[in-house]
């Protein structure tokens, strides 16, 4: 993405450059209201930019039509709220499977499988909404990652969880990420967790990138002061 | 008090003895009211949703028409149909006014408002969330609007079971474009203001009763759909 800009009330993301490499987890950090989640929406193509460039593999996103509903398929984004649809755990997960013209059988053997690997697997014909906070979660993973997007987007997929859960989705995305080749922006408040699976980690704050590097480096010696001092936990508005 | 317990026993009596004439009132009423909420329903529901998948803003002025429906006199819509059917009317040559026909007419200018308004609010609630989810699923623009429907369906089937329980119980409308006729257009409504008028208070308790039980039994069918099927 090149100088994108978005604005509601008041300017929210100023972005000159950022560029998102395959296979990589990106941890998203930053204070309340940085623009975090609307990044998130405008990598999904949910919200149009006011301005600037969107790029996918070096070609412009297209305006509207097939071709920008075909590139959004290659994204998944799991909100912070999860929504889960009225109907089997097992037809949340087939449900970007089926938007995409999967076969019955295809769509079975992913959905079974995929739900096997995320622990779900007894709970498959379960009505979602009877399930805990924990296990909707783990489906909303399961159901984003089931057509295997290119791009996964977190926007803060461990929100209001217990550790127990927290470890098992955090265990989730990093095996999808590296058995996949699925390039993974996730959005977190908790540093900690970027630290923990993140390859690269951005500190935005106020609506621009202050800083972008790999874990490390964010982590032990940051370029920026605010960067320092929001990964020690410090105020930093 | 005495009236009231005769009334329930005329009640059971009538629909111990399978009375004809009141299980012709009872069958025309049923008739006229389902196919009036069945075509409330084919009109409203697609309308409602159009409505509640765009943005408060741009649909304010239907809002205020849509509400403002929702709440009319069925007298007033008896009239407006009257004059649209009667012979100096633009219908008039279709020759409807006073028959089933006509009551229908009626009672679907009395649902559609309820359905599309309620339908509306229902989507209006969760829409934007529920659409965001399917787009960033990969659903095109139809699928995503048909998952909106489909989470709202509960709010959708209540929106259709008010719209029943408005014209199952609605008097004026009917009496105006059916006129009452005994065997043609007498539904249960117009019949108990006429055994009223006429100091038959027991007939008139006993088919009142009759419709409660009615209108119970029908919204607790379309109460366990509207569920789905789950126990409480």
């Amino acid at each position: 993405m090149n100088e994108i800009i978005k604005a509601y009330d008041k300017e929210v993301l100023k972005i000159d450059k950022l560029v998102l490499k395959k296979g990589c987890i990106y941890g998203v950090i930053g204070p309340s209201g940085a623009g975090k989640s609307t990044l998130l929406r405008i990598i999904n193509l949910l919200t149009p930019p006011d301005g600037g460039k969107l790029c996918y593999h070096g070609k412009p996103v297209p305006p509207n039509g097939h071709d920008r509903l075909e590139l959004q398929r290659k994204m998944a984004l799991v909100f912070q709220k999860t929504l889960l649809f009225k109907d089997s755990v097992y037809n949340n997960v087939a449900y970007g499977l089926k938007a995409r013209g999967y076969s019955r059988v295809e769509i079975e053997t992913r959905v079974i499988s995929l739900l096997d690997q995320v622990g779900m697997k007894e709970l498959t014909f379960r009505r979602a909404d009877t399930l805990s906070g924990g296990e909707a979660q783990r489906v909303a993973i399961a159901r984003a990652v089931a057509f295997e997007p290119e791009l996964l987007l977190l926007d803060e997929p461990t929100a209001n969880l217990d550790p127990g859960n927290i470890e098992l989705i955090e265990g989730m995305i990093t095996t999808l990420a590296k058995t996949k080749d699925i390039t993974v922006v996730m959005v977190t408040h908790n540093v900690f967790q970027a630290r923990r699976i993140a390859d690269q980690v951005i500190f935005i704050n106020q609506g621009e990138i202050v800083e972008m590097g790999t874990t490390e480096k964010i982590f032990t010696e940051p370029d920026h002061n605010s960067t320092r001092l929001f990964v020690e936990g410090k105020m930093v508005y | 008090m005495s009236r009231l317990l005769e009334g329930i026993v005329e009640a059971f009596r009538l629909i111990i003895s399978f009375d004809p004439d009141l299980l012709q009132i009872v069958f025309l009423s049923l008739r006229v009211s389902g196919m009036a909420i069945i075509l409330s329903a084919l009109i409203g529901v697609p309308l409602g949703a159009m409505l509640g998948l765009k943005e408060e803003r741009k649909t304010r002025f239907f809002n205020k028409i849509i509400f403002t429906f929702m709440g009319m006199p069925p007298v007033v819509a008896g009239l407006i149909i009257y004059l649209i059917l009667s012979r100096q009317g633009p219908l008039g040559v279709l020759g409807l006014l006073y028959t089933p026909s006509a009551m229908v007419i009626a009672q679907v200018f009395l649902a559609t408002p309820i359905v599309i308004g309620l339908t509306m609010v229902g989507i209006r609630a969760k829409g934007s969330e529920v659409e965001e989810t399917a787009r960033s699923l990969g659903a095109g623009s139809t699928l995503a609007a048909w998952t909106v429907v489909m989470e709202s369906r509960f709010a959708i089937f209540g929106a259709i079971i008010t719209g029943f329980s408005r014209v199952i119980a609605e008097v004026g409308a009917v009496m105006i474009v059916g006129g009452n006729i005994a065997g043609r257009t007498r539904v249960m409504t117009t019949a108990i203001v006429l055994e009223t008028r006429k100091g038959n208070f027991e007939l008139a308790i006993g088919l009142g009763l009759i419709l409660l039980i009615l209108s119970f039994v029908i919204n607790s069918v379309l109460y366990n759909m509207q569920k789905g099927g789950k126990k409480d």
